[in-house]
């Protein structure tokens, strides 16, 4: 932010590059909270596009349940509080966004909506709102779905894909209980980057979760760290596997499943990843490889929830493990 | 492999602390800051270690030969109790910093209930005696983990503005479900 200048305004900047220091007053380079919460709800109207693409209007259902549990919550919230509104901001109606993305298609819509209530009411409020919660709130909600309603969190059969209806199962499900030999792998991958097959709603197609990706990148809003450290984890700890015999392809456990769509909108959540450059790295890697170990050995065909939140509860250690040294002092 | 296949089950799988809800106690209690979280968890570790090894002898020399397997209960108990007694003893010899860092939470150990409950299930599961061993580190390695999480998360919610009535063991207690959530990722793991 160093050429940053006011109108007109005569400013000293000291330094060059990454090292410059400017003299008091600061001009606000203009990013509010709200702008940079609807600015991420908009990075993922490809992912939405898609999902209503490949399964149907009918998806809106569950997605405008999630987003009206947990926009109503957050409205309660605040008015039991007697806090300031915080509605206005954006941020709960981008967590039921996000949640409605990651529910299967034909989930039901009053479920979702208690997903929504939970992500807001257990996910945030209960830690002080906006900037105190540990734990990625739509990931919570969905947690508390998970283990709610796990018939209705597994059931794929709505997701007869939209232009050859063939798989019913998502690729990762038919890797691990199926015949995976039905995925052919030069298809697979094509199928993958479309996002022609079964799977949550807005994790399907990687194009439009790059898309959304490419948004958050170029206005600087995501750390570029924590996708790259994830998806690089995941091709480094796939690929070790896949080499000594174990699992499918490196690029099959990138593209599958929620893989993709919890890099780019889920990890990258401000409040929930670590501060430092190096504890990003250490994030994202510890991510990839707790997702990678519960897809090969666990008991479950997906594991990045739960990874993500896992990682979301080492965050305060990898702060403090990757604090900057102060210069001149000694650790 | 099986060695390695039940520390990862007691560490990770089957978490005393979050998949099984044993020493509830001692999570809350200590996971206030993390240096004593640490030691907690030590001092928890050493202790189920030496409690797995004498139950298994008190088990199967004592308990098995003579029939009365019935008394289990009162003798693991007697057992843990007076272990917890001589290991405070000589904590208080060797390290007086950490006895006191310890304070009232190292005679809690005794009844806490994750040592009472990894000799139950050792016996239970018959475990041979290095199996034995090897599943009371990986327990005390899973309550250490679990202790330390917590206490880094709180001391990062010692800034946040917890609404007045969470404040202390009510969010503590919210957060260690949603851990749990989260480690139900972990549920039928195999190696």
């Amino acid at each position: 932010m160093a050429t940053e200048s006011s109108k007109g305004g005569s400013l000293q900047v000291i330094g060059e590059g990454n090292l410059s220091l400017v003299t008091s007053p600061h001009a606000h380079f203009g990013w509010s909270t709200a702008r940079i919460m609807w600015t991420v709800s908009l990075s993922l109207v490809p992912c939405l596009a898609s999902a209503v693409w490949f399964f149907g209007a009918g998806v809106l259902a569950p997605v405008a349940g999630a987003v009206i549990g947990a926009a109503a919550t957050e409205w309660v919230v605040a008015r039991l509080n007697h806090k300031p509104q915080t509605l206005p901001d954006g941020s709960a109606f981008l967590t039921g966004l996000l949640l409605g993305l990651i529910v299967p298609p034909g989930f039901s819509p009053l479920h979702a909506l208690l997903g929504g209530v939970v992500s807001i009411g257990i996910g945030k409020a209960v830690f002080g709102g906006l900037g105190d919660n540990i734990f990625n709130p739509a990931l919570v909600g969905r947690a508390f779905l998970q283990a709610s309603f796990p018939a209705g969190m597994t059931d794929w059969s709505a997701s007869v894909a939209r232009v050859d209806a063939v798989s019913q199962a998502t690729p990762l499900g038919l890797y691990k209980f199926g015949d995976p030999s039905q995925f052919a792998s030069d298809i697979a991958t094509q199928k993958l980057l479309v996002g022609n097959v079964g799977g949550c709603l807005g994790e399907t197609s990687a194009v439009a979760i790059l898309a959304g990706a490419a948004i958050l990148l170029v206005t600087r809003i995501a750390h570029w760290q924590i996708m790259v450290s994830m998806v690089l984890g995941g091709f480094v700890f796939g690929g070790v596997l896949h080499l000594g015999g174990v699992g499918p392809s490196p690029l099959f456990h990138v593209l599958s499943g929620g893989f993709l769509f919890g890099a780019v909108f889920m990890a990258t959540d401000y409040v929930t990843s670590p501060t430092t450059p190096r504890g990003q790295w250490i994030f994202g890697l510890g991510i990839a490889l707790l997702t990678i170990l519960i897809r090969e050995f666990g008991g479950l065909p997906e594991g990045v929830m739960y990874s993500i939140l896992m990682m979301n509860a080492a965050v305060p250690l990898i702060n403090r493990g990757t604090r900057p040294r102060i210069y001149g002092a000694k650790r | 492999m099986e060695l390695f296949g039940i520390f990862i089950t007691a560490t990770l799988i089957n978490n005393f602390v979050l998949s099984q809800f044993l020493g509830i106690c001692p999570f809350v209690g200590v996971s206030g800051k993390l240096s004593s979280a640490v030691s907690m968890g030590m001092a928890t570790t050493f202790v189920l270690t030496m409690a797995a090894m004498v139950t298994y002898l008190v088990q199967h020399f004592i308990l098995l030969p003579l029939g009365i397997g019935f008394l289990q209960t009162v003798a693991f108990i007697l057992v843990i109790a007076a272990l917890v007694q001589f290991v405070e003893m000589v904590i208080k010899k060797v390290s007086t910093a950490l006895y006191r860092a310890l304070g009232i939470f190292l005679p809690l150990i005794t009844t806490n209930c994750a040592i009472m409950g990894l000799c139950i299930f050792a016996a239970m599961k018959d475990l041979s005696f290095i199996a034995c061993i090897v599943f009371a580190i990986g327990a005390g390695a899973g309550f250490t983990l679990a202790l330390v999480l917590m206490a880094g998360i709180r001391e990062e919610l010692e800034l946040a503005s917890v609404p007045r009535a969470l404040r202390g063991a009510g969010i503590t207690l919210l957060t260690a479900g949603i851990l749990a959530l989260s480690f139900m990722g972990f549920a039928g793991m195999k190696f």
